[in-house]
């Protein structure tokens, strides 16, 4: 990416005397994976363009713990979550905004248990409340009849009831949502999370990412829209095996909103 | 007092009670688990209660099986009104003690009402039945399904087929009797069904009165056959429940009142874990203190769950709910890709395994620990491994149950106590350790990305 993008960290802007309106917990793969790196910088230049002031925690930031917990290891969670609940409260942050549904839910649900109360929020969430105060504008311009998917994210759907907030954004494409046989509350899992991530899936017949991808072919997307970066892996490898990158597009909602921004 | 009353009593007060000795059973079973916190919001918990169990919201998700299910469950409760009549009649000899105190055109009415919906349930039943044995719909035929599961399945479902087809035999013959002259009625002996019955018989069972014979004697016997295989059928049933699947229309009712109100992404943060980590963070700590003196009563803290024991009440009351209706393994990614794990046999190891453990306690005591555990013996790594955490069991289960839990439980005991995770997690649990993330990154290098 040519693109300039300007990212302060909570320690400067505490060393400038400055406080941000909000706080961009980026996430292990935010960070380091080089796929859901361009989403960060998506996100990140959104805001930038508009002005929002907004900071990182840097190198000060740590997995909050959640493929830990979902693979039954609390003590390693637990223990990240209260060395990062120790550097949020030492800045006292209390607006979080994520890309991750992953970060999202453990910092939304988790910690407040172990004292961190923070009002947390998906980006998609983030983004629809910016459209909606008149704050970020979009043109759907290059989307205009483009067919897309949305890929729900368990932790963003049925683990926190939150569907709508990705297609809100959608909807101001001017493209046309064309949703899967199975989405929303039965929305089919990636093969991700609860640590899958991580590791080989046990024996069986089919990889999930497959199953899901077939889902998506189904409905012959241009592009298959998606909220959270290991999703986004999943759905990327799916297409790659069916040979069909070069006609489907992988997106994050931060990188189709980046396109179509207009301020 | 008549030999048909003092049976009657006989049967009513053995089935209660065989049925109140099970009900304590279950209940002490339950109890074994351990505690937690499920009385909140008890507003939102009625609520809930009302929508999902009373208004089977969740169940017409799946609308043919959610439209049969209603028809089933409205004609279990509704029906049921009558078996007041049938235990009034019954203990003092009368016969339909209703009609004589609404009288006959407001009990018709009531009746009616009855076997409309007597007819649905038989038809409901049938078609319930063509569903797992003939069109052999998949979630019928998982490998947990074999054997008891599925005659367990087909006895309650031809159960309600023969209770159905005997109450509505026994109000056709009981219409013909009534329909008898006083005087031929008071000639046989059968005085009781002289009840001033006016106008046409009852709606469904008047259907049926043109296979029967018209000879008073043989429709009493017919009546009386029925009546009585009817009310002990009933009584069977109840007692048959606490052994089946079908318990879920006693439970389902308190398991969706007690359920998780939370977010289903949020998984409970242990206790005992916490209280060792706070001590970790806390600076005021000496860690070069002696340890304090061991409480010679506490019982040791095991991290997650290895047995049923070491699972709280309310996963042990799911256990007993379910009723394997499989919505869950049909929604489960790993199951859908031909992975052995199923939400459903996990609910039913459960169960299998928390019943063994009460047989055994029955024998030896309450304190008594046989050499089986829920983990190994019932389920596997393998399966509990193959989850991942999506929810969509949870979303699928008409009535709340949380098989997630149960396997985060098992697997914080593997990786807890055993340290039995999969090589690669363990591998992940280092990097999170070492470097702050899942891989092999380094933390310094965590804002990198602004630059690139």
């Amino acid at each position: 990416m040519s693109d300039q993008i300007q990212v302060k960290t909570m320690a400067e802007m505490l060393a400038n005397g400055e406080e941000p309106e909000v706080l961009f917990w980026v996430g292990c793969a935010g960070s380091f994976d080089d796929r859901a790196k361009k989403i960060t910088r998506s996100f990140v230049s959104i805001l930038n363009k508009i002005d929002i002031k907004f900071a990182v925690l840097g190198t000060e930031e740590s997995c909050t713990g959640d493929p830990a917990k979902r693979a039954g290891n609390e003590f390693l969670f637990q223990m990240q979550a209260m060395s990062n609940i120790q550097v949020l409260n030492s800045y006292g942050v209390k607006k979080i905004v994520t890309t991750c549904p992953h970060c999202f839910n453990t910092l939304k649900n988790e910690y407040p248990g172990l004292g961190g109360d923070y009002e947390v929020m998906h980006h998609t969430q983030f983004l629809t409340g910016l459209m909606s105060d008149g704050r970020l504008k979009v043109e759907g311009g290059s989307f205009k009849g483009k067919r897309i998917t949305f890929h729900d994210p368990c932790y963003l759907g049925r683990a926190n009831n939150e569907y709508e907030a990705p297609r809100n954004l959608l909807a101001k494409l001017d493209s046309e949502l064309v949703e899967m046989k199975r989405c929303k509350t039965k929305g089919l899992c990636c093969g991700a999370g609860g640590a899958q991530m991580f590791k080989e899936a046990e024996k069986g017949n089919k990889e999930v990412n497959i199953e899901r991808t077939e889902d998506a072919l189904e409905v012959k997307p241009d592009i298959i829209a998606t909220g959270c970066p290991f999703c986004n892996t999943m759905m990327t490898d799916g297409v790659k095996n069916f040979e069909k990158e070069g006609s489907i597009k992988i997106f994050d909602l931060a990188e189709l909103i980046a396109e179509a921004q207009t301020n | 007092m008549a030999i048909g009353s003092i049976l009657f009593i006989i049967f009513l007060g053995a089935a209660s009670f065989l049925f109140f000795r099970s009900v304590r059973k279950i209940r002490r079973n339950i109890l074994l688990g351990r505690d937690v916190e499920r009385t909140d919001n008890s507003s939102l918990r009625w609520k809930t209660t009302l929508r999902v169990a009373l208004g089977q919201s969740k169940m017409v998700v799946r609308p043919v099986a959610g439209f049969l299910h209603i028809l089933v469950y409205a004609g279990f409760v509704i029906i049921n009104i009558e078996i007041l009549e049938i235990v009034i009649d019954g203990v003092f000899g009368t016969h339909r003690i209703f009609s004589s105190w609404i009288g006959v055109d407001v009990y018709r009415f009531f009746i009616n009402c009855f076997e409309i919906l007597a007819l649905l349930v038989l038809l409901a039943c049938v078609v319930f039945l063509l569903r797992r044995n003939v069109v052999k719909i998949a979630r019928f035929w998982n490998p947990e399904m074999k054997g008891w599961p599925t005659s367990d399945a087909n006895l309650i479902l031809i159960a309600e087929v023969l209770l159905m087809s005997a109450f509505l035999t026994m109000d056709a013959a009981d219409v013909m009797l009534m329909q008898t002259s006083a005087e031929t009625l008071a000639s046989a002996g059968l005085d009781k069904y002289a009840i001033n019955w006016s106008g046409s018989g009852f709606t469904v069972s008047s259907l049926l009165t043109g296979l029967l014979p018209t000879d008073i004697a043989t429709l009493h016997i017919i009546e009386r056959f029925c009546w009585w295989f009817h009310i002990l059928g009933i009584l069977a049933f109840l007692n048959y429940l606490a052994i089946s699947k079908h318990l879920h229309i006693i439970l389902a009712f308190p398991a969706v009142y007690f359920s998780n109100l939370k977010a289903k992404g949020e998984f409970d943060n242990l206790e005992s874990v916490k209280n060792e980590v706070e001590l970790m963070f806390d600076p005021s700590v000496d860690p070069y203190a002696a340890p304090p003196e061991p409480d010679e009563n506490a019982v040791p803290v095991a991290f997650g769950a290895k047995d049923v024991k070491d699972l709280s009440w309310k996963q042990l009351m799911d256990s007993y709910t379910c009723t394997e209706c499989g919505r869950c393994t049909s929604e489960c990614p790993a199951n859908q890709t031909g992975k052995l794990l199923s939400p459903r046999k996990i609910m039913m190891d459960t169960r299998d395994r928390l019943t063994e453990l009460g047989n055994y306690i029955d024998k030896n005591g309450l304190e008594a620990e046989d050499d089986k555990t829920l983990i190994n013996d019932y389920i596997t790594p393998e399966e509990l491994w193959a989850c991942t955490s999506c929810n969509a069991c949870t979303e699928a289960c008409p009535i709340n149950l949380d098989p997630l839990s149960i396997i985060v439980d098992l697997r914080r005991y593997l990786v807890m106590e055993q340290s039995a995770a999969p090589a690669e997690l363990n591998n992940m649990f280092t990097n999170i350790e070492n470097n702050g993330a899942p891989w092999q990154f380094a933390q310094a290098d965590r804002l990198n990305w602004k630059d690139e």
